[in-house]
């Protein structure tokens, strides 16, 4: 488990690496002269000659992508081109009204997509199995920021129920400007997640040691809400580390269509006014978020799961 | 849609039994309905609309449905039925090339992977991941800020996010292949990489790529609608579904009608894409239904 471990995380940074590489290259990819694209119209010869000397353009690129790292390494990401703020500070300031979003939608989701995926599950090829995977598939085909802009439509202009922007006061203020936008991004994880556990637990349930629990007389609800579904469950963990990716995608999507702050509106507002380091510094604490928890997920997997530790 | 979908190198009549089986399934046949629905709309486009979806008509302005104009108008007095016609075009204009862009570099690469030296297989295997590391959206808007909108640049995304998938599913199905009997009988006659990879591999694994493209067909339509809506997709005028989702958004209040005439075809079009897409993984493939 330990070699593992250190093997999955000496993964996780080398694709860090690459990624940043990447990135980096990118930038300088771009043809033209990348201080006067990073500043735009705004370039005067004093802020070009900050930026140079700041980001050691006038060094070579090997060079500038080792003082690159080293920067990373102390948690620097670069300076605001405008406001000189550390882009560290600003970056993580909005992090935390992402994660709060991504966390709800994940969790009202996976508790509904679970309990649908066990209702179907214990009645398997009925109608009410064949509603619910029709249900479960148009579910996950719905994109997060349409549904965000017709519930936004729907519920917030025309009936009025829930507000339309912003993130609130205090917490039930707080909870309910959640609602709309937690449900545009859960929606499409409850029909993932139902499937998925309509399948794990389908192939449980022909295990011998619920036969077992069957044999001892326990109810159906009792075997299927405990026994089964202890093991049913681990797909779900796997699915949701891998699935932080597509959850930071629709975050930013629906942070611009209910206004609310974090990394997504960051970094469109960013680009409007063409705010490179920021662009860029948000690109890459996303990114490390995700590969952090892929690797997490692999991680409690094969903690779960000891068969898959060998495919390391 | 259905000439892509289907390996070229098997017979007319498997074709047909591929299609008969999808009609089959209940949820398959609306699929290929509507898939069928917006393709035809789509090359037919010119032809269908009522009104020029670019012509601008001040007076009559923000005209809800239903009057003259079915869908009625936006803030610059354009059709917005003949906008969400002309819209499927451009989403299928997108999705397409880069899709088979991307899947054609894809099986390439994960060819390559599955069958060369391990040194380039581990190489190409961090290179994907690496590509799979980035949130598409973030990456995306990275690539966006830095080269500027366009929809060259959307396709440019779609094709560089989605070639790790196709390489991996390509170099797992070569992994399995290459120590099959008829590709060491390949062998030992002679046959070069190239003639191996492209004569005996590649019927065995694009089978198994169609049905990707048909799942992923809907997630870069949304991709190139969502850029479109945050306005670095597509530029204006084009009638971009997701363009239409953004003047509507700007005016929710007054053109309500211009979010659901945006919104609702990128909801049937990905619903009909992937019941297809799934029902065509059923009828060729049922192994890779427990994988999913």
């Amino acid at each position: 488990m330990l070699q593992f471990t250190l093997k999955r995380f000496a993964l996780a940074a080398l694709i860090l690496v690459v990624a940043v590489t990447i990135m980096f290259l990118m930038i300088r990819a771009v043809p033209g002269d990348p201080v006067s694209i990073m500043l735009g119209p705004r370039a005067t010869p004093e802020l070009k000659a900050r930026l140079i000397a700041e980001m050691a353009l006038d060094q070579s690129i090997p060079k500038q992508l080792l003082l690159y790292f080293g920067g990373l390494l102390r948690g620097d990401l670069g300076v605001d081109v405008f406001s000189g703020r550390e882009v560290t500070t600003i970056v993580f300031e909005q992090l935390p009204h992402t994660l709060k979003l991504i966390f709800s939608a994940i969790t009202w989701s996976a508790i509904l997509g679970i309990a649908l995926g066990c209702f179907a599950a214990a009645h398997p090829n009925t109608w009410i199995d064949r509603v619910a995977a029709t249900v479960s598939v148009s579910f996950i085909a719905a994109p997060a920021f349409v549904v965000a802009l017709l519930s936004l439509l729907i519920f917030a202009v025309q009936l009025q129920w829930f507000p339309a922007i912003g993130v609130g006061e205090g917490f039930w203020d707080t909870a309910w400007h959640l609602v709309l936008p937690s449900l545009a991004i859960g929606l499409s994880w409850v029909g993932y997640i139902a499937r998925l556990v309509r399948a794990s637990m389908l192939e449980v349930m022909g295990e011998s040691h619920i036969r077992t629990a069957r044999a001892f007389g326990l109810s159906e609800r009792r075997i299927i809400g405990i026994y089964a579904l202890r093991i049913a469950i681990l797909p779900v963990v796997t699915v949701i580390g891998v699935g932080m990716g597509f959850l930071l995608s629709s975050a930013v999507f629906t942070e611009i269509v209910f206004a609310r702050p974090g990394l997504g509106k960051l970094v469109i507002d960013s680009i409007t006014t063409r705010n490179y380091p920021i662009v860029m510094g948000a690109v890459l604490v996303s990114t490390g978020l995700f590969v952090i928890s892929t690797a997490l997920a692999d991680l409690i997997n094969a903690l779960l799961d000891p068969r898959a530790r060998t495919n390391a | 849609m259905t000439d892509a979908i289907v390996n070229p190198a098997k017979s007319k009549s498997e074709l047909a039994i591929i299609i008969a089986g999808v009609a089959r399934d209940p949820l398959g046949l609306i699929g290929l309905i509507i898939v069928g629905v917006i393709v035809f709309s789509a090359v037919f486009a010119a032809w269908i609309v009522p009104y020029d979806p670019i012509a601008m008509n001040i007076p009559d302005r923000m005209q809800g449905p239903p009057t003259a104009h079915l869908l009625g108008t936006d803030q610059l007095g354009r059709d917005t039925f003949s906008r969400v016609i002309m819209g499927g075009q451009v989403a299928l204009k997108v999705a397409l090339p880069a899709i088979f862009g991307a899947m054609a570099i894809g099986l390439t690469l994960g060819m390559i992977a599955g069958y060369g030296p391990k040194w380039l297989d581990n190489f190409l295997m961090l290179l994907f991941d690496t590509i799979r590391s980035f949130p598409t959206v973030m990456f995306a808007l990275a690539v966006v800020a830095l080269v500027g909108p366009s929809l060259q640049t959307v396709v440019f995304v779609v094709m560089a996010t989605s070639i790790p998938t196709y390489g991996r599913v390509a170099r797992t199905q070569t992994l399995t292949l290459r120590n099959s009997e008829f590709i060491l009988a390949e062998r030992a006659m002679g046959a070069s990489i190239v003639r191996i990879l492209s004569v005996h591999m590649l019927p065995n694994i694009i089978g198994v790529l169609a049905v990707l493209v048909a799942m992923d067909i809907p997630t870069v339509i949304a991709l190139e609608a969502g850029l479109s809506f945050l306005g670095l997709g597509v530029k204006p005028p084009t009638p971009s579904w997701g363009a239409l989702l953004k003047d509507g958004y700007a005016l929710i209040r007054q053109t309500p009608w211009l979010v659901v005439g945006g919104g609702l075809p990128i909801v049937i079009a990905t619903l009909g894409f992937t019941f297809l897409g799934e029902s065509l993984r059923d009828v060729v493939d049922p192994k890779l239904r427990k994988n999913r």
